[in-house]
């Protein structure tokens, strides 16, 4: 049985840069285990020697012509949903 | 006056051929209808009114004129948030798009847009698409039409509802583990979850691509074939498009259909009792062989799988959401990395918090090859076993869940939602054709039921034309619960 620590939470809520406070942690902590739980059953399965599956419609090498195309949208719009700009750049929070 | 109510796409195309409506009138009926029914039933996001009125607007004027139209001019429909309509609102039922307003529309959405289809309205789901009944939407609810107690299922719950509840002829939705078919089967109508690659995931909201699929919630397998006609096909900005001949009409069964039946106990009464009256006045398809659903599923392995590889590629695929380009921004944080982690907490409802948090674990060092790169060998265990059965069968035929929809807020632990994924997943797993088609009403809620037609990859037409032979056998397909005010 899976049992994970808030530390192990803490670390991956890191990893997927999303903040939880204590008690969403607690919570997260519980739902992760038995989704975990849940998933065990794999570990019960032999696949040894199997190929990993990571695409199932066997397509290989997919080549375009290297075209350049006219783009219908203007930088204007592209940046139009931007949440914070300065001139035609994108604003962001101080790196440190 | 033509009666409008519940109308099929090839209804609706005779009645704007012999002028006997207008594409105005048909738009304006179901706006009209939206606006009355809509407070209750809750399945609109957002309206496209006026883009709905223009487009109508351009097929009467050709109408006029003398000119053909498609089979699709002036049909008007509605589409699961998850596709970018261009300059109409897109939040894949998210706070973190909220304001997300986007410069391109999806292939699908354009391919409709040509072929002169209305889109009267964007509907709701789970928030990017993560659930099975729509109340992970981080906007509102949507309610069963047939009955308010009950979800619509998940996670296009808002574009099954719409059909269900006649606001419009038909919807777009997504299915990346029965997202289509199972709200489909919860609200009595036909959701088709095409090939993988048949439709372009050009400008969709990602979940997990190598499952994700678009597909049509329809009155009929007709129907659905009419839409998949339209959006199927190659497409240079998805990779992954397969080629394909698909048309909009249905193909007819020429040669015998082989099916094999998947018994899933007594989720399975109303299928075998759609299949016998089959049996009696169609001998075309041969039912030869039944498998109990258990040995098809190998006890959960298929969901578990599901449960590993989908939250690993949502949590690579939800990495863009980070409050710089586009999308809703923390005003908490002092630096770059702290907006980025308050900006998902903040934004993020708690089941994408949860898949995300999955995922970054099972693709974390140390743990990558005892969940990640496990399950995608099983993936393929899976996909042999189903290459197995498809040797002496063509279809396969079974229920679409275990059960009919289920109360408002009945499954809050995670794992029992996930369950109700079980029958549908599998067909993702290996990318095979799956459609779902009402087959009864189960006795104790008066709720519908759902029959799944499963076939190889790239028999999609097969797959609805046995459909097709089942609904003009049987009318299950027709029963409509009117909405009350």
């Amino acid at each position: 049985m899976v049992k994970l620590s808030i530390s192990n939470i803490q670390n991956v809520a890191q990893l997927a840069r999303i903040e939880l406070d204590a008690k969403e942690a607690e919570s997260m902590r519980l739902e992760a285990s038995s989704i975990l739980e849940f998933v065990e059953i794999i570990q019960n399965t032999d696949t040894s020697g199997e190929i990993p599956t990571s695409q199932v419609t066997g397509l290989t090498d997919v080549w375009r012509e290297d075209v350049v195309r006219l783009c219908a949208i203007t930088p204007k719009e592209l940046l139009a949903n931007a949440p914070e700009l300065q001139d035609a750049y994108i604003k962001v929070k101080k790196v440190l | 006056m033509a009666d409008l109510n519940y109308l099929t796409i090839s209804r609706a195309h005779q009645l704007l051929v012999d002028k006997e409506i207008s594409a105005t009138m048909l738009t304006n009926f179901y706006i009209d209808k939206i606006r009355q029914y809509d407070p209750k039933l809750q399945a609109v996001l957002t309206m496209c009114e006026s883009q709905a009125k223009a487009q109508a607007k351009k097929v009467d004027d050709k109408i006029s004129q003398g000119l053909p139209i498609g089979l699709l001019e002036g049909i008007p429909y509605s589409a699961k948030d998850m596709f970018m309509t261009k300059g109409i609102r897109t939040t894949a039922g998210s706070k973190i798009l909220q304001d997300y307003t986007p410069p391109y529309s999806s292939t699908a959405i354009e391919k409709l847009d040509k072929a002169g289809a209305i889109l009267l309205a964007k509907v709701n789901q789970d928030e990017f698409a993560h659930g099975g009944s729509t109340e992970n939407s981080a906007y509102n609810v949507t309610y069963n039409p047939w009955n308010m107690d009950y979800v619509p299922g998940g996670s296009s719950g808002g574009s099954a509802a719409a059909v269900a509840a006649d606001f419009g002829i038909f919807s777009l939705g997504t299915d990346t583990g029965g997202s289509i078919r199972q709200p489909a089967s919860y609200c009595g109508v036909t959701g088709l979850k095409p090939t993988y690659g048949l439709v372009s995931r050009y400008g969709v909201v990602a979940m997990a691509s190598s499952f994700d699929c678009i597909g049509p919630i329809t009155r009929t397998a007709s129907d659905a074939q009419a839409v998949l006609g339209v959006i199927a096909g190659l497409d240079s900005r998805d990779s992954t498009t397969i080629e394909s001949s698909i048309t909009s009409e249905l193909e007819p069964l020429t040669k015998g259909i082989k099916a094999t039946l998947f018994d899933a106990g007594s989720s399975s009464k109303e299928v075998m009792a759609m299949v016998s009256s089959l049996r009696s006045n169609n001998s075309n398809i041969k039912f030869s062989k039944s498998i109990k659903a258990d040995e098809l599923f190998a006890n959960q392995l298929a969901l578990a799988i599901y449960y590993i590889l989908v939250p690993s590629e949502i949590s690579s695929n939800l990495e863009r959401y980070d409050g710089v380009r586009y999308g809703s921004r923390s005003e908490r944080a002092g630096n770059l990395e702290e907006s980025y982690s308050k900006t998902r907490d903040e934004f993020f409802g708690p089941e994408v918090k949860r898949r995300n948090i999955i995922g970054a674990y099972a693709l974390s060092a140390g743990y990558y090859d005892a969940y990640y790169k496990k399950a995608m060998q099983a993936r393929s265990l899976i996909i042999k076993s189903l290459d197995e059965i498809f040797l002496d069968a063509d279809i396969l035929v079974g229920p679409t869940t275990l059960e009919p929809a289920f109360r408002l807020g009945s499954k809050s632990d995670p794992v029992a939602m996930y369950k109700t994924d079980l029958l549908t997943v599998f067909a993702n797993l290996a990318g095979l054709p799956a459609v779902s088609i009402p087959c009864g009403i189960d006795a104790s809620t008066g709720l519908p039921l759902g029959l799944q037609i499963i076939g190889q990859q790239g028999q999609d037409s097969k797959v609805l034309a046995v459909a097709d032979v089942l609904q003009m056998a049987t009318n299950w397909h027709t029963l409509v619960e009117e909405l009350a005010l």
